[in-house]
């Protein structure tokens, strides 16, 4: 690498959470985006050394690549346990889960209810694209009524699939959660509040006040069968009107926070 | 330290402890729950980690974690438990990371009771999760037993960075009997280089049991079955009781194990020539010693409670040699020594 001239500022280059190695992601996919701002969370905090991640399974399954820091790779849905049994023996760390919605919010929703409940110290970074995209596209607990998938071809009847799951509403209910909150990585102003929420988070772990969770809307270009920038409207047309953005549980010390 | 009067799950509950347990996650089924409530106290007297967990797959997958912090971490259950566990079973076999499960086997399939059974005898030695492992599977046939292989489950798993399971059953669990707890160990066990605990100063530590090119977890399922060829060059482990002048051999592990004993000092008594052999390791087996004793005894007998599990391995060990015989219990009925002595006199 080049020296930059003297005349030059440095504005912008690989956090040093992250790796760089090139993603396995597809075209238009917002999980290299949502990597990126965990990272740079990571960074600010300057907690890169004492943090020890939790990959789940799915596409974000080889996250471990791309974060630069320790991590672990967890059974289907079962990140949230995991994540328990190293951070109770690990107080002083900071631990994460990343997992998306196949993962958190259908195998694995005992796990994350459960360690939501007992308001253990990790935050989970819970990434939302409507669909089971490493299997191939097929439907989701979170996929919109109506939506094709390669397991409801004729689009998702609510007659016999029931509705989509909101995870970001049922954490506004457990009292181990001090920060539950819907986010979009879907547009610079959603993406710049996404990086605010996901510091939020991390610094009421750090705090020790308790369960933190930030959901993130998200894409899925090739198994929506969109290119990236229709799937990036679709996205903001569809799911935001049945996945609201905002908080839905915030305790008043992380209210507090100075983010 | 003295000898006490305990109940065996209290007891390989306390050894835990006093072995350097540093973290229990457990889920209440019977017939182990003593364990755990001993834990749920004990544990937090310690200063120690203990989480009753949603269920047993939030338990195993939390003892997965602390596994890959490099603690000294388990987790207790009984059948219905144990084929839930089996997912991070294999997680855990697939990812070197040392953790100890002890099963108190009960009667199945399904729901099937909490009487004592050893009808898991398949599920741990041949299949305790997908792919191609073995964990090591400890039978003890007494409190002190239990008491003992508890050490021995954690040095295991940490000399190998394997899984390590105690196959007991509900008598061995419920009973009561005069055993002797080991000292406390110094705690905390200082935790491996190789364990996740911040990348400071060197590179980041992975651990995971993914490998999605077929060169790569080939490579990674050779290493594996060259550390289980270890295992089984090293810790193959039995007791032989009158077996110099043997001639029928009985063959039987834990519970059953020690009621053999019973049928062959009776038959010894009744001027039969019998002896007992009882592996102390289920995997890996005593094949080799068991082929040898077939060299020498006219017939072998195989005790156990259930339909005949362990039987199969006796077989495969003795390679025709001599005939192998069935006698087991099914349903959580734990068998009689007069049953299995008449069994042994029409051999």
């Amino acid at each position: 690498m080049s020296a930059i001239p003297e005349t030059m500022e440095l504005v912008f280059q690989y956090p040093e959470s992250l790796t760089k190695k090139n993603t396995h992601y597809c075209p238009g996919c917002t999980h290299g985006v949502i990597h990126r701002l965990v990272a740079e969370v990571l960074d600010e905090l300057g907690v890169r050394g004492q943090t020890i991640g939790v990959a789940p399974v799915g596409c974000s399954v080889l996250a471990y690549y791309y974060f630069n820091m320790d991590f672990v790779e967890a059974p289907h849905g079962r990140a949230p346990a995991m994540a328990t049994g190293i951070k109770r023996v690990n107080p002083d760390k900071i631990v994460f889960t990343y997992q998306g919605d196949g993962d958190l919010a259908a195998i694995g929703t005992n796990e994350i209810i459960h360690a939501a409940h007992r308001g253990e110290l990790i935050t989970t970074i819970f990434v939302n694209n409507a669909i089971y995209g490493m299997t191939g596209g097929q439907m989701a607990p979170t996929t919109l009524p109506g939506q094709k998938t390669t397991s409801s071809p004729f689009g998702r009847d609510p007659r016999i699939a029931g509705m989509p799951v909101h995870i970001s509403e049922i954490m506004a209910a457990i009292p181990g959660v001090v920060y539950a909150t819907r986010q979009s990585a879907l547009d610079l102003p959603g993406i710049n509040k996404t990086r605010k929420a996901i510091k939020r988070a991390f610094m009421a772990q750090q705090q020790g006040l308790g369960f933190s969770i930030v959901e993130v809307l998200s894409t899925c270009p090739t198994n929506w069968n969109l290119d990236p920038w229709a799937a990036m409207q679709w996205a903001k047309e569809n799911m935001i009107p049945q996945f609201p953005l905002g908080d839905t549980r915030v305790s008043d010390e992380v209210a507090a926070l100075k983010v | 330290m003295a000898k006490e009067l305990l109940k065996g799950n209290e007891a390989f509950a306390e050894a835990a402890i006093r072995y350097g347990l540093e973290a229990y996650f457990g889920y209440p089924i019977t017939p182990q729950s003593e364990a755990l409530e001993h834990l749920a106290r004990r544990m937090l007297e310690e200063n120690r980690v203990f989480i009753q967990a949603e269920s047993e797959l939030g338990a195993i997958n939390m003892v997965y974690g602390a596994a890959c912090c490099g603690v000294r971490t388990m987790t207790s259950t009984s059948g219905p438990g144990f084929s839930l566990m089996e997912e991070g079973l294999s997680y855990i076999a697939g990812s070197d990371v040392p953790a100890v499960v002890v099963n108190m086997q009960r009667g199945g399939p399904g729901l099937g009771n909490i009487q004592p059974s050893q009808s898991d005898y398949f599920l741990m030695v041949k299949s305790a999760g997908h792919g191609d492992f073995h964990p090591i599977v400890l039978a003890p046939a007494s409190v002190q037993e239990i008491i003992d292989m508890m050490g021995l489950a954690f040095d295991l798993a940490e000399k190998y960075r394997t899984l390590v399971l105690i196959a007991g059953d509900g008598s061995l669990g419920q009973m009561m009997e005069s055993a002797e707890l080991p000292p406390m160990q110094p705690f905390p066990y200082p935790r491996p280089e190789w364990a996740v605990s911040g990348a400071v100063g060197r590179e980041p530590h992975i651990i995971t049991s993914l490998d999605l090119s077929p060169e790569g977890l080939e490579r990674m399922n050779l290493n594996l079955q060259a550390k289980l060829a270890e295992i089984q060059k090293h810790e193959i482990r039995w007791k032989e009781y009158e077996t110099e002048d043997a001639e029928v051999l009985l063959v039987a592990y834990g519970t059953t194990g020690r009621i053999c004993l019973s049928v062959m000092r009776e038959a010894r008594k009744q001027g039969l020539k019998v002896g007992l052999f009882r592996p102390q390791t289920l995997w890996p087996f005593p094949s080799a010693r068991l082929n040898e004793l077939a060299g020498q005894v006219r017939v072998m007998l195989a005790a156990e409670m259930n339909a005949g599990q362990m039987v199969e391995d006796v077989r495969l060990a003795v390679a025709g040699k001599v005939p192998v015989h069935f006698y087991g219990r099914l349903g959580g009925i734990v068998p009689l020594a007069d049953e299995i002595l008449a069994e042994v006199k029409k051999l």
